[in-house]
Formats: structure tokens, C-alpha cells, sequence
């Protein structure tokens, strides 16, 4: 290819990489981070195309001018030339030089923790991503991060399970999560860290990038940046949480009938799921809501459905997810307070939509095999199928829509 | 150094081919195979053997590639396709790259010394039947429908019972125990070999370049795979004694399996590219008729690397978060290795510079290799900044680059390698057309499947991936990939087809078919049973181009003796030795502490019967006998 196509392709293929047309591209900085990275990746790719360049051309010239022909003569027998070596060790020498200084340089720079920094936690595992903000209100999302614009971050990155790698190219390099190993009492426990100031309000993509298992592949997760006053507001909103829903009369604040309460103390996860199973069938009519504000939009009733499926413990949402608010507190799988704000579901994989979300809670396995969330009819981890009917797949999918 | 008077281009061939060695015939049929201690039918078996694991890692990457033809795809399910791209790993770099290379060991470097065999030839036996079945035991794990699916790098704790709880892991962590011991013998063997069994006046710096990273590469096996054998040791006991050597929980770390796989691990890919490295240092002089410029700076370039390589290797955890000083140490010492190797390329090119190039298939994989393992080094100086690297690790970014340096690099030394030294053991030439289709198919497919990565990796595709999202766009670049790697399959099927060609019906070469200058050229082709007649004298270090130095080597190289020389008897000891070996750690397996040591009971009759063996016992002996 001649140099000047090579140079105009070369040359539209960078200008391509802005972040629109390849959302998770690693040369499309928004970051502090990333631009230093950026600067660097520049300069060495400068260096390795010239490097390449006098190589190559060198080469060809010798495998033209010196091809056997059948009249050139014995070629002169010569065995070296201290010049040349100590020339092309020198040089070379000196280009690794160059590039390894700024490399340190950088390499120091990006790891200086900044102390005004907020502190994020950056939790992997199989096969998601979770966030918690511990110098706010120790706030808990999942798979998708918010930061505000312009606010130095420390990003506190570790794994509940195995190693992942935390890896949103256009925020910066990557970090691995490793589980937090065992430490003698007082002895301060290792995380990894990314220390970076987001620059540009957008919403970032990136992936899991260190070979997890089974749905490695399906470990993605959204940054939105945003300004300080959205994420302020966003902050506000979770922690307002999806408690004032419509009143319904037998259920109190509480989502789980206080009458079960006691029965449940101390069963198993099974046995707690089918006795409230049982109680949901034999309530006496279940349209009997005295005293509640009444549901006339079908939507809104097929979500407020869903909430009553959900916050009774039917097919076993609440012995995993926490939705801010309410009684659902499980700690085991995604936080998902407000979860119809966001733009993707399944770990950045599929689009948030009440189609989606009916797919995913109805077989969950069937989008990211080895996934430990039970579906309908498969169970999942040590959790049983979950047994919900397509109606109420559906109620429990619009409800999840609806927090917002 | 003496006169240098070249040897004519077209150098009379010095004696006619045959077929016939004279004396005896050489044993033929199975049992003779089985038995052999040669150290050029081991050699046979190594190459064969790795080409049909060429074959079965090659059909593992046209499925991965299959599969990652469109975004979203499912022709294999997860778990499959992350056992697919394991094996595919795991295969090519221990049962193809390594024993490919060892197979040019084994054949080649005796003859370049004047020795008649190698240190150990039972040893030397052994190595090989290890080999083979290990390959087969790592492989069986496919009939379990276990095969491995931790990544070739079996990273802790997804490789602990508790996250990986099958056979899939017991059958890599024990497969790769027991081809480690085949690497660390064949180590010992040559280095013994090299230092004691020079014909007369072969000083170590007159030693072609082949045999000199031979040398080097199997100081790298004696002192590599032992690293590697105590981490998979530590981690099999993990796995079925229930120590917690990697688990975090129980205090213990992950990150020390990183660092130990990567002790082994980089000092690994020395030794998979010094021996491309030594071959092509032999053939490009051979093809430009000219010596090899700078012949002690390769040498001491070679050396220096094998040196280095120990101090590199965590930049391959440049994301583990070992702090900016350390992350700083590597960066300096992996830019330092790259001015050595710099220095080979130059040392290459200038020894083309001023010659009179041949252009034959030989020699077009060496120059192959120059200007393909350039592209490779110089994306490897990238990932050597670690904030870079940050970017790069763990995306197609660094798929790209090691396949650069691997296939780019280190096969295509391979290939110059058969083509080159093909008539040597076949006593004929293989086909030069075919081989120009081979060059060319090879050189296409090979750009079309990993150029693109460069920019799927840059692009925000990560690796070990069993699909990806479409909103990446990164389809097209996914596409190329798989439309270039059927291609290099293609270019595979054509150079097996020129071996059997070659090998049937091939036009006959003489004992120095090319007028190349190093000794394994003085010799019939094929040679005889007991390579030289008696063991000629050398002076320099290109014997075969100063013509009273050739004169005087082949007087002795090419005689017909009365009396043949006494080679060592075949012998089946190495063969059952080596199912012992195998079963003494498959059958660790079985989680009961005492089982594997009925295997090691018969692992030490084995070791005994051999120690008490004659191996130069006239008849009646065990084994058939060669020579009277």
C-alpha cells in the first residue's frame, strides 16, 4: 500500500474514533486519565510507525538492489562492522529512552491519589458490576455509574468472587478487581484504585476485561456523567427511594405481610418462599383494598401489580435485590432502585425495555448462561425457578420499569 | 581465519542421494519406531506429532472465528467456546510451538556439532513419548466434555474448586504438569549434548547460530518449567487437597499465581522464538552467499535476551496494581530487551545487504519473519508502557500482537526452517511452486486475520470473549479476521500436501544441495544411521565454505566405513517409562492421596530396568540389535 493511502486511511480511522460511531473506543478520551494515556499512546505510535517505516523501506530496498541475478558477482565476504552495531544499539537505545521517560512519568502521575476525591466503590462480580457511593450516603447502584462532571473520582475497585477488570476505555486504562484477601486485625486491606476527573457529560460504555467464566462476555456497564446538579438530584431521588407507592390496605409500610413475619423467622429461603407462595393464593380477594387510593389507568395497575408481586417475596425478588424504600433488602444480586432510569439491563447488555426485562426475568440463563439469577422455570445459584406466570413476569417487569 | 573462498553457487553435489546406507538397512515397521533412541527419527516423530496438533488448535480458532463472525452469535454455546479458545492457547504454544521447535533440536543440531546422537538418547526418547501422551491426555479431556476453560494463563481463584468446580481445570493443571517434565529433560539433554559431544575444533563461537539458541532456549527450559511446575503443583493442591496457596479469603493471594505463571510465562515465549530466531540466522546466509554479519553480537544478543527475558515479566500484570514503582521497573527493563532483538533484525538485514539474495521458499519465510516479527516488536514496545498497556491488556490489541510475533514470527521461522532443511532429512526437495503458494497464502491470511485486531482492540473489544455487542461496531474488523484465518487454513492444507509430496516424490538433493557453509551439509541426505563415519575436524565457522577446510571435512563425512560406529540399541523402556509419568499424574485426578503412588511404584520399576540396561548389548539383549 503506498505511504500516502496508508497515511489517509491511518488518518480516517482516527478521526472515526470519536466515541460516537465506536462508543467503547480507547482513543476517544474523556477523562484527565485518558488524555494523559491519550498523549503517550500518541507519541509511542509516532515513534513505532517511524521505527516501522525505516525497517520496512530498508528492507525492500535490499531485497530489490540485491537479488541474485545471473551475472552479479560473488558478494564481498564481510563478517561485521563494530561501527554499525555499536550505531544501531545506540540509537535504538536512545529512542527507549525516550519513550520511557514520559512513560514513568505518566505511569507515577495517574497513580497519585488525589485527596479531594470523591470515592467510589467498584464491586465485580459474576456477572455485574456494583457501585456504592460510601462518602455520600453509602447509595448502592448497579452496572450503572453516575458521576458529576468536572469532580475528581477515586474509583476503589475489588471482586466479590473472582478477578474482573473494571474497563471503560474512553474514561481510561482499565484496573483489575481482585477479591480482598484476608488481613491480620488492623492491617489495612489492598484495593486497586483509578484516580480520574471526567471532563465530558455523556454516557460511556465499557466491559468487564479479565476472563471471569462462563458470561464473561456479558459483564458490560454504562458512566453517565452528568452535571453536578443532575447527579445531586439523582443522588436525592435514590435516597428518597420508591416507598410512596399506592396505598394498598393489608400490606403497611412494611411489604411483607407482618402476619407471615414470625412464621418466616428462621426458615430456609425456600421454605420462606413458599409459604409466602401460600399466602398469596389463599387471600381472600385480593381486590379487597379498603382504604386504598383507587387504580383506574390499566399501567398503572399492572405496576402496581407487579409492586404487590414483587414486595410479597413471590418467586423470591427480595431475597436478592434492595429497592430503596421499600422492605425489599437483598444484598446478593443488583440494587435496582431506581432501575427505569437507566439505559441498559443484564450488565449493559440489553436495551431497558419492558420487552427486555420480561426476557430476562423469564429466563435469564437463556441471555447470559451461568448467570446465578433463576428464571421461571430454571433455577439459578441455590435459588429455585421462580415460578412467576407470563402475566406476572409482565406486572413484575412494568413495576421495575416504573421506578423512577 | 583461513582463505574465504566461497563455494561455487551451484556447488557439485559432493555425493550422489541414496537410499541404500550402505551396510546395514535401517529397521523399518512400528516396533523400530517405538523402540528408537535416533535422535533424527525422535526428531521425525516431535514434527509430525506437532502438526497434527497444528491441525487440531488451527480447527479450534476457525470456530472461534466462526462464532465471532457477527456480533451476538451463538454456533457454540459459552462454556464451549471458552473451552474452544483454552485449547486452542494451551495447544498450540505446548503441543506445537515447543515440540516443533524441539523436533529441529533434535534432528538438526547433532549434525551441526559432528556428534552421532544426542547426550541422552533414551532420555531423549522419553521427552518425545511424554510429549505424546500428555497431548493426549490434555486433549481426552474433549471426551469428557471437561476440556479446559480457565484461558491458557489458568488465572486463580476462577481455576479453584470452588468456582471452576468440574474436571475441566484437574485435567489442565495435570496435563501441563506432565508436559513440563517431557521441556526440562529435553533441557538437560541439550545442553549436555552441546558442551560435550563437539566434533574436534567446533568451538562453542564457531557453533552455527541454530545450535547457539538451541543452547541458550534449553538453559530457559531447565530453569523455566520448574516455575511453572511448583505453581501448578501449588494450585493442584488447592484443587485437591485443600490448601489455599490462591484463595484470598484464607489469606492466601491470587495475584502470587500471576506472578509465578508469568516467571515461567515470559521466559516461555524466549523459548518459543530464540530457536525461530536460530534458524533463520543459518538460512539467510545461505541465501544472500554471504556469512551472517555480526555473528558474536547474535550470539551474545541471544544470550542477552535469555537473561532479560527473567526480569520482564510483570509487565503482563501492568492492571494487577502492583504500584508505580514496580509497574516502573518493568517498563524499563521490557524496553531494554527490545534493543537486543533490535539488534538482530539489523544484524539480519545487513547480512542480506551486499549479497546476492536467493528468493526460495526458505528464504522468503525468513524475510517473512524479519519483516512480520518488526510489526509484532514494535506493538510489543507499546504494550511496554504501562499506562498504555492499561488501554491494550486484555483486548484484541494484545491478541493482535502476540500473534504477530508467534505466527509472524516464530512459524514462519519454523517453515523456513522445513523448507531449508528438508532435503537434509529426506533426501529430496520439496516442491517450489507449492511452496510459493504456501509463502504467499500464508503471508495474505496471516495480515488478514490479525491486522484487523489491531483495531477491534483498539476499539474497545476485549478478549476471551464469546461474543460482543453490535453497538461496538467492531463487526467488520471480526469479519476480516475469520475470512483471513480460513485463509491460513487453506495455506496449512497446501504445506502438508508439499511435505507428502515432497517426501514421495520430491526431485533428489544431494549431501549440500544449497552450498550452505555449516556442517550438517558435509553428510549424506539422509543421513546415516550413525551420522559420520568418524568425526571430522573444523576450523571455522563456515566449514563448508573454505574449500580445503570442505575438502578435508568430507574426505571423512562422506567415506563408507568397514565397520560401521556402534550406535546405542533401541530400547522400550522411555515408551513405558513415559505411561508411567503420564499415569502417575493423571491419576491424581482420582482425589485419593495413595492412588498416584501405584503409578510412581511403576514409574520406578521402569526407572530401574532402564538404569540396568545394556545399551550397547550384542544379541540376546532387550530390543532389537542394530549393528554387530
Amino acid at each position: 500500500m503506498r505511504f500516502s493511502r496508508l497515511a489517509a486511511l491511518t488518518g480516517v480511522l482516527l478521526l472515526a474514533a470519536c466515541g460516537g460511531e465506536y462508543p467503547q473506543s480507547s482513543i476517544a478520551p474523556a477523562t484527565d486519565f485518558a488524555h494523559r494515556i491519550q498523549d503517550l499512546y500518541f507519541q509511542i505510535f509516532l515513534w513505532t510507525m517511524g521505527i516501522l517505516a525505516v525497517v520496512w523501506i530498508v528492507l525492500t530496498y535490499i531485497l530489490v538492489r540485491f537479488r541474485e541475478k545471473p551475472d552479479s558477482p560473488e558478494p564481498e565476504q564481510i563478517h561485521g562492522h563494530l561501527g554499525l552495531e555499536i550505531a544501531w544499539t545506540i540509537v535504538p537505545a536512545l529512542i527507549v529512552v525516550a519513550i520511557a521517560v514520559p512513560t514513568i512519568q505518566t505511569t507515577f502521575d495517574t497513580q497519585t491519589p488525589d485527596p479531594d476525591a470523591m470515592v467510589v466503590d467498584v464491586i465485580g462480580h459474576q456477572f455485574w458490576w456494583e457501585f456504592r457511593y460510601p462518602e455520600l450516603g453509602d447509595e448502592r447502584t448497579a452496572n450503572e455509574l453516575r458521576l458529576p462532571v468536572d469532580r475528581p473520582v477515586a474509583l476503589r475497585i475489588w471482586s466479590d468472587d473472582v478477578l474482573h477488570s473494571f474497563w471503560v476505555p474512553q474514561l481510561g486504562g482499565k484496573r483489575d478487581a481482585y477479591p480482598l484477601r484476608a488481613v491480620p486485625e488492623g492491617d489495612d486491606t489492598k484495593y486497586n484504585w483509578i484516580f480520574m476527573t471526567p471532563q465530558e457529560v455523556g454516557t460511556f460504555m465499557g466491559q468487564c476485561a479479565e476472563f471471569c467464566g462462563q458470561s464473561h462476555a456479558i459483564m458490560g456497564m454504562r458512566v453517565v456523567v452528568e452535571s453536578q446538579e443532575d447527579f445531586d438530584a439523582w443522588v436525592a431521588d435514590w435516597n428518597r427511594g420508591h416507598g410512596e407507592m399506592v396505598e394498598t390496605a393489608d400490606v403497611g409500610s412494611s411489604s411483607v405481610d407482618p402476619m407471615l413475619e414470625d412464621e418466616l423467622e428462621g426458615a430456609t429461603p425456600i421454605a420462606e418462599i413458599a409459604a409466602l407462595q401460600e399466602a398469596q393464593d389463599t387471600r381472600e380477594d385480593p381486590t379487597d383494598l379498603a382504604g386504598a387510593t383507587r387504580v383506574d389507568d390499566p399501567q398503572d395497575a399492572l405496576v402496581e401489580e407487579g409492586r404487590q408481586l414483587f414486595q410479597s417475596g413471590l418467586g423470591g425478588c427480595i431475597a436478592c435485590h434492595a429497592i430503596e424504600g421499600t422492605g425489599a433488602a437483598g444484598v446478593l444480586g443488583p440494587n435496582l432502585t431506581l432501575l427505569g432510569r437507566r439505559s441498559t439491563i443484564a450488565a449493559g447488555w440489553l436495551e431497558n425495555t419492558q420487552e427486555n426485562l420480561v426476557r430476562w426475568i423469564k429466563a435469564p440463563q437463556e441471555i447470559k448462561p451461568g448467570v446465578l439469577m433463576p428464571g421461571v422455570d430454571v433455577a439459578g445459584g441455590n435459588w429455585p425457578a421462580t415460578g412467576l406466570t407470563e402475566d406476572q413476569v409482565r406486572a413484575v417487569a412494568a413495576y421495575l420499569l416504573s421506578l423512577r | 581465519m583461513s582463505e574465504t573462498t566461497l563455494a561455487p553457487d551451484t556447488a557439485p553435489e559432493s555425493t550422489p542421494s541414496h537410499d541404500v546406507h550402505g551396510g546395514h538397512e535401517e529397521p523399518t515397521g512400528l516396533w523400530s519406531w517405538i523402540t528408537t533412541v535416533d535422535h533424527k527419527r525422535i526428531g521425525i516423530m516431535y514434527f509430525l506429532t506437532s502438526l497434527v496438533f497444528l491441525a487440531i488448535g488451527g480447527i479450534e480458532a476457525l470456530i472461534i472465528r466462526v462464532q465471532l463472525f457477527a456480533p451476538e452469535q451463538a454456533v457454540v454455546s459459552a462454556e464451549t467456546y471458552n473451552q474452544l479458545f483454552t485449547m486452542h492457547g494451551t495447544t498450540m504454544i505446548f503441543l506445537v510451538a515447543m515440540p516443533m521447535a524441539v523436533a529441529f533440536f533434535n534432528y538438526i543440531v547433532p549434525l551441526q556439532i559432528g556428534a552421532r546422537d544426542v547426550a541422552f538418547p533414551r532420555l531423549n526418547a522419553l521427552s518425545y513419548w511424554i510429549y505424546l501422551f500428555g497431548g493426549i491426555y490434555l486433549n481426552a479431556s474433549w471426551l469428557f466434555g471437561a476440556a479446559p476453560n480457565n484461558s491458557w494463563v489458568g488465572y486463580a481463584p476462577l481455576t479453584s474448586t470452588q468456582y471452576n468446580p468440574g474436571l475441566n481445570a484437574d485435567f489442565w493443571v495435570l496435563g501441563l504438569s506432565i508436559l513440563g517434565v517431557s521441556s526440562i529433560m529435553g533441557g538437560v539433554n541439550f545442553i549436555t549434548t552441546i558442551i560435550q559431544l563437539r566434533a574436534p575444533g567446533m568451538k562453542l563461537m564457531r557453533m552455527p547460530i541454530f545450535t547457539w539458541m538451541t543452547f541458550v532456549t534449553s538453559f530457559l527450559l531447565v530453569t523455566a518449567l520448574p516455575v511453572i511446575a511448583v505453581a501448578l503443583i501449588l494450585l493442584a493442591f488447592d484443587r485437591f487437597y485443600a490448601t489455599t496457596f490462591f484463595v484470598a479469603a484464607s489469606g492466601g493471594d491470587p495475584v502470587l499465581w500471576q506472578h509465578l505463571f508469568w516467571i515461567f510465562g515470559h521466559p516461555e515465549v524466549y523459548i518459543l522464538v530464540l530457536p525461530a530466531f536460530g534458524v533463520i540466522s543459518d538460512v539467510i546466509p545461505t541465501f544472500s552467499r554471504k556469512p551472517l554479519f555480526g555473528y558474536p553480537v547474535v550470539v551474545y544478543a541471544g544470550v542477552l535476551i535469555g537473561f532479560i527475558g527473567w526480569g520482564v515479566w510483570s509487565h503482563h500484570m501492568f492492571t494487577s496494581g502492583l504500584g508505580p514503582i514496580a509497574d516502573s521497573f518493568f517498563v524499563a527493563t521490557t524496553m531494554i530487551i527490545a534493543i537486543p532483538t533490535g539488534v538482530k533484525i539489523f544484524n539480519w538485514m545487513a547480512t542480506m545487504w551486499g549479497g546476492k539474495i536467493r528468493f526460495n521458499t526458505a528464504m522468503n519465510f525468513a524475510i517473512g519473519l524479519v519483516a512480520l516479527f518488526t510489526v509484532g516488536g514494535l506493538s510489543g514496545i507499546m504494550h511496554a508502557s504501562a499506562p498504555v498497556d492499561l488501554q491494550q491488556h486484555d483486548s484484541y490489541f494484545v491478541v493482535a500482537h502476540f500473534h504477530y510475533v508467534i505466527v509472524g514470527g516464530i512459524l514462519l521461522g519454523m517453515f523456513s526452517g522445513v523448507y531449508y532443511w528438508f532435503p537434509k532429512v529426506t533426501g529430496r526437495f520439496m516442491d517450489e511452486k507449492l511452496g510459493a503458494w504456501h509463502f504467499w497464502t500464508t503471508l495474505v491470511g496471516f495480515n488478514l486475520t490479525f491486522f484487523p485486531m489491531h483495531f477491534s482492540g483498539m476499539y474497545g473489544q476485549p478478549r476471551r470473549t464469546w461474543t460482543y455487542s453490535e453497538t461496538l461496531n467492531v463487526e467488520l474488523f471480526n469479519q476480516l479476521s475469520t475470512y483471513g484465518g480460513f485463509i491460513l487454513g487453506v495455506s496449512t492444507l497446501i504445506f502438508v500436501w508439499n511435505l507428502y509430496k515432497g517426501a514421495k516424490s520430491g526431485e533428489r538433493a544431494g549431501s549440500n544441495p544449497w552450498g550452505a557453509p555449516s556442517l550438517e551439509w558435509s553428510i549424506p541426505s539422509p543421513p546415516h544411521h550413525y551420522n559420520f563415519p568418524a568425526l571430522p575436524t573444523v576450523q571455522s565457522r563456515e566449514p563448508m565454505w573454505h574449500e580445503a577446510e570442505r575438502k578435508s571435512i568430507e574426505v571423512v563425512t562422506l567415506a563408507h566405513p568397514e565397520r560401521e560406529p556402534e550406535m546405542p540399541n533401541p530400547s522400550f523402556w522411555p515408551i513405558l517409562l513415559a505411561a508411567g509419568v503420564t499415569a502417575t499424574w493423571a491419576l491424581v485426578m482420582t482425589g485419593i492421596w495413595w492412588v498416584p503412588l501405584i503409578g510412581l511404584a511403576y514409574t520406578a520399576f521402569c526407572t530401574y530396568m532402564w538404569a540396568f540396561e545394556d545399551p550397547f548389548a550384542k544379541k540376546g539383549a532387550v530390543g532389537e540389535v542394530s549393528h554387530g
